[in-house]
């Protein structure tokens, strides 16, 4: 077997970048071709690059055209997997991720990576066949009515009648899914229509009449705004996964630094803001660090920024942040006042928003709220993130993480599965750019990493990509690590193998009396799978880190291979768990910083 | 919770009308009347959906459905400012001796009788929820063999449109 070596594939990926951005922009005349070569031609006129898909029969028709194509076509081992890959690409760049799948059980099983999108709102077209249109609604071989099975879960779908529609539908699929508040968007088209004679010609009118995302914030709702700000004691800018998708990152710092107020950024916009910078007090939420989710509690204004107050981050919603005014902004007028009342609703992009703010505040003296800042300090000091060393001498997971964090550095991309590791992931790691931190934040989709991570390295391939995966998640997508090795996808794997479905193993524990009901995988106590020798059988390096001092030098070795996935088995203890905690359901005053013990703020001391 | 009369126009395409319905049923709202049909754009269809809700969850599902990529635009209508109507088909049975009076009821209430069979009459009403309910107790004596009933359509009072072409900004 030969792989392409990372530097063809960086150049191949180049070369693609760079090749004639074939934009809407581009025109072609009108010419005679089938449904299916007007679906490539298409794709290619909107500048795809890549897409993940397996084929199958009625989607057959479009994977001959595909075959001359200068679209790299990416055959994944399930359709899971080529959903995360291409939710992975768009999150690490983003712009609109593709995949293709057969109908009935290839399109179903693009189900989880759809809602998975729809949960973090990511750019994804999918494009699925459906059995001939003479055949629809007759319980046909691998018929499944796609359309309605995704209606929930999609910022919108098609179902196509027509060859002729095709260019317009899909340059329709890739603005919805790209522009207002992203999302994916499903593309079904019969075999018969891949099949038809049709013309292409480019580019198509667009014809949504009732789509218009409102991009520009109202300036009366702008000034209102910068009112509430300037007159604020104790202010937090509350950061979502929206200001990183429209790309407001750079904006965010200016006003954060010009204003002086704190920032918390959640589980969607890890990377938003520097975690380095010292107006940074940490992730709110669930598993949130206590200042941060102080900060919240005592506000007395929260300036929300592409953010939906979700219900890891409130707690009990009823409690939350119980003196804070809110200014919501946000693009979807349907998140504001959804969960919390806004006093001040903005309706925008949030970067037009922060670009608005800024000027409406850049001439003001801003105070330097002393009071707040010491309180914040005190308790960054007093409750930073941090373990206990295993009692049993076990490897501890959190040392793992941080050490990876260390050692790959603020440029790698980290893609997370679900559970404790992509808690401490989030918490061990310091983000400091934009797009280095992938997770499946709203559906909390397990299986995630690995073809997300994938993903994210043909988006990047200069870039190093590690997965961070527990134990279970890595057993239920794994199988993409055959299409990274064959497809020359070098991602790296680090397996923090507890043996347990560890999050609902620390449930147990705290929750249901320690009864340990279903939740030991095995991957301990047997050994089974043996994750190295999977890692081989799969066509990558593995390896296994089992002791505190062997951690470094596992991950340096990690680090130096570049020509081959590489995947590695930390076996750690079993009992760790991820503090702080919100108890499910609970106000997020009651947090605990570990077990059984509640951080003290200043007004309990009176 | 308090009635409230959507109107939302839509694009008139296949499936639009599960869009719709489904997304009531997935954000947890129960439809009490739903009518549709096309208007005087022929590209454009007019669901009439009653809803019982409180006026915020209201002013939620109604952000909802406007990200509907069909949905054109949703309007209230207040009962006060809007002429509301409803359709009644009844089978009411009607022998000999009671007939007259089954008539009279039905001259009452500005009805009329659009089938006869020896012993039923089938009338046909149009009206306010109120009126057809005030019919119906009205007819119960008799014995009420079948019913049916239309969803509710409204439109507002006065000259102005809710479908005028600018605000809808149809494609041509």
């Amino acid at each position: 077997m030969t792989r392409p070596s990372p530097e063809s594939l960086a150049q191949r990926a180049a070369a693609q970048r760079s090749a004639p951005p074939a934009a809407t922009s581009a025109q072609s005349a009108p010419v005679a071709a089938t449904g299916a070569q007007s679906l490539v031609k298409s794709l290619e006129a909107l500048g795809v690059e890549v897409v993940f898909g397996i084929p199958g029969g009625a989607i057959l028709p479009a994977y001959d055209p595909l075959f001359d194509s200068k679209l790299r076509h990416i055959l994944v081992r399930h359709e899971q997997g080529g959903g995360h890959a291409a939710t992975g690409y768009a999150q690490a760049t983003g712009k609109v991720g593709v995949c293709m799948a057969t109908s009935g059980p290839g399109a179903t099983n693009l189900v989880t990576p759809i809602a998975d999108a729809y949960m973090d709102s990511v750019p994804l077209v999918a494009i699925t066949g459906q059995v001939a249109r003479p055949a629809i609604g007759t319980d046909a071989f691998q018929e499944a009515d796609i359309q309605g099975i995704t209606l929930p879960i999609t910022k919108h779908n098609f179902l196509v009648q027509s060859a002729d529609d095709l260019p317009r539908v899909l340059a329709e699929a890739f603005h919805l899914a790209a522009t207002g508040r992203p999302g994916p968007v499903l593309v079904d088209i019969p075999k018969d229509v891949l099949q038809a004679q049709t013309t292409f010609s480019w580019p198509p009118a667009l014809d949504l009449p009732g789509y218009r995302p409102t991009l520009h914030p109202h300036g009366k709702q702008i000034r209102e705004a910068a009112r509430l700000i300037m007159a604020a004691k104790r202010p937090v800018l509350y950061v979502g996964g929206g200001v990183l998708k429209a790309q407001a990152t750079e904006a965010l710092r200016e006003l954060a630094e010009l204003t002086g107020i704190p920032v918390v950024t959640t589980l969607m916009a890890r990377g938003a803001f520097p975690d380095s910078h010292t107006q940074h007090v940490g992730m709110p939420g669930m598993h949130g660090t206590v200042s941060a989710v102080y900060a919240l509690q005592r506000s007395d204004l929260l300036i929300t920024l592409g953010a939906r107050f979700d219900d890891r981050v409130t707690g009990k919603l009823d409690s939350f942040a119980p003196d804070a005014q809110i200014i919501h902004a946000d693009i979807d007028p349907a998140e504001i006042g959804k969960n919390r009342h806004a006093d001040v609703p903005i309706v925008g992009d949030v970067k037009y928003v922060l670009e608005e703010l800024i000027a409406a505040l850049n001439s003001e003296t801003h105070p330097a709220r002393e009071e707040w800042w010491a309180q914040l300090n005190d308790l960054r000091t007093r409750y930073p993130l941090g373990w206990e060393e295993p009692e049993d001498g076990t490897l501890a997971p959190q040392y793992v993480i941080k050490r990876l964090g260390e050692i790959a550095g603020p440029d790698a991309v980290y893609v997370a599965g679900v559970g404790q590791h992509q808690m401490w992931a989030s918490q061990f790691i310091s983000y400091e750019k934009p797009a280095t931190w992938l997770n499946s934040g709203g559906l909390g989709t397990m299986g995630y990493a690995v073809p997300a991570a994938m993903g994210a390295k043909v988006a990047r391939p200069d870039a190093v990509v590690w997965a961070i995966d527990g134990d279970g998640c890595f057993q239920m997508t794994n199988q993409e690590l055959a299409t990274c090795a064959l497809e020359g996808i070098p991602i790296k794997v680090a397996v923090i193998n507890n043996g347990n479905l560890g999050m609902v193993r620390q449930w147990q524990t705290l929750f249901y009396n320690s009864r340990y009901s279903n939740t030991d995988l095995g991957t301990h106590k047997h050994r089974i799978p043996d994750f190295v020798k999977l890692a081989e059988a799969l066509g990558c390096i593995g390896m296994r880190c089992e002791s505190a001092e062997d951690v470094d030098k596992t991950i340096e070795a990690a680090m130096a291979i570049n020509d081959a996935p590489v995947v590695i088995d930390f076996v750690v203890g079993k009992d760790a768990m991820v503090w702080p905690m919100v108890a499910a359901g609970t106000s997020n005053d009651e947090i605990q910083f570990a077990r059984g013990v509640r951080p003290t703020f200043d007004e309990d001391d009176l | 919770m308090s009635k409230h009369t959507l109107s939302v126009l839509v694009e008139n395409k296949p499936g639009v009308l599960a869009r719709v319905a489904g997304l009531f049923s997935r954000r947890g709202f129960n439809i009490d009347s739903l009518a549709v049909g096309e208007t005087e754009h022929p590209e454009v269809s007019r669901i009439t959906v009653v809803v019982n809700a409180d006026e915020q969850p209201l002013e939620q599902v109604t952000k909802q459905l406007n990200k509907l990529v069909n949905v054109l635009k949703i309007v209230e209508l207040e009962p006060s400012t809007a002429v509301q109507r409803e359709l009644l088909l009844v089978k009411v049975r009607a022998d000999r001796p009671v007939r007259s009076q089954v008539l009279e009821t039905v001259e009452l209430f500005r009805a009329k009788v659009v089938d006869v069979a020896p012993d039923a009459l089938t009338i046909e009403a149009t009206g306010t929820a109120e009126k057809l309910d005030a019919l119906l107790r009205d007819l119960e004596p008799y014995g009420i063999k079948e019913m049916v009933q239309s969803g509710l359509v409204a439109i507002g009072r006065g000259s102005r449109s809710i479908t005028a072409n600018p605000a809808l900004r149809l494609a041509a």
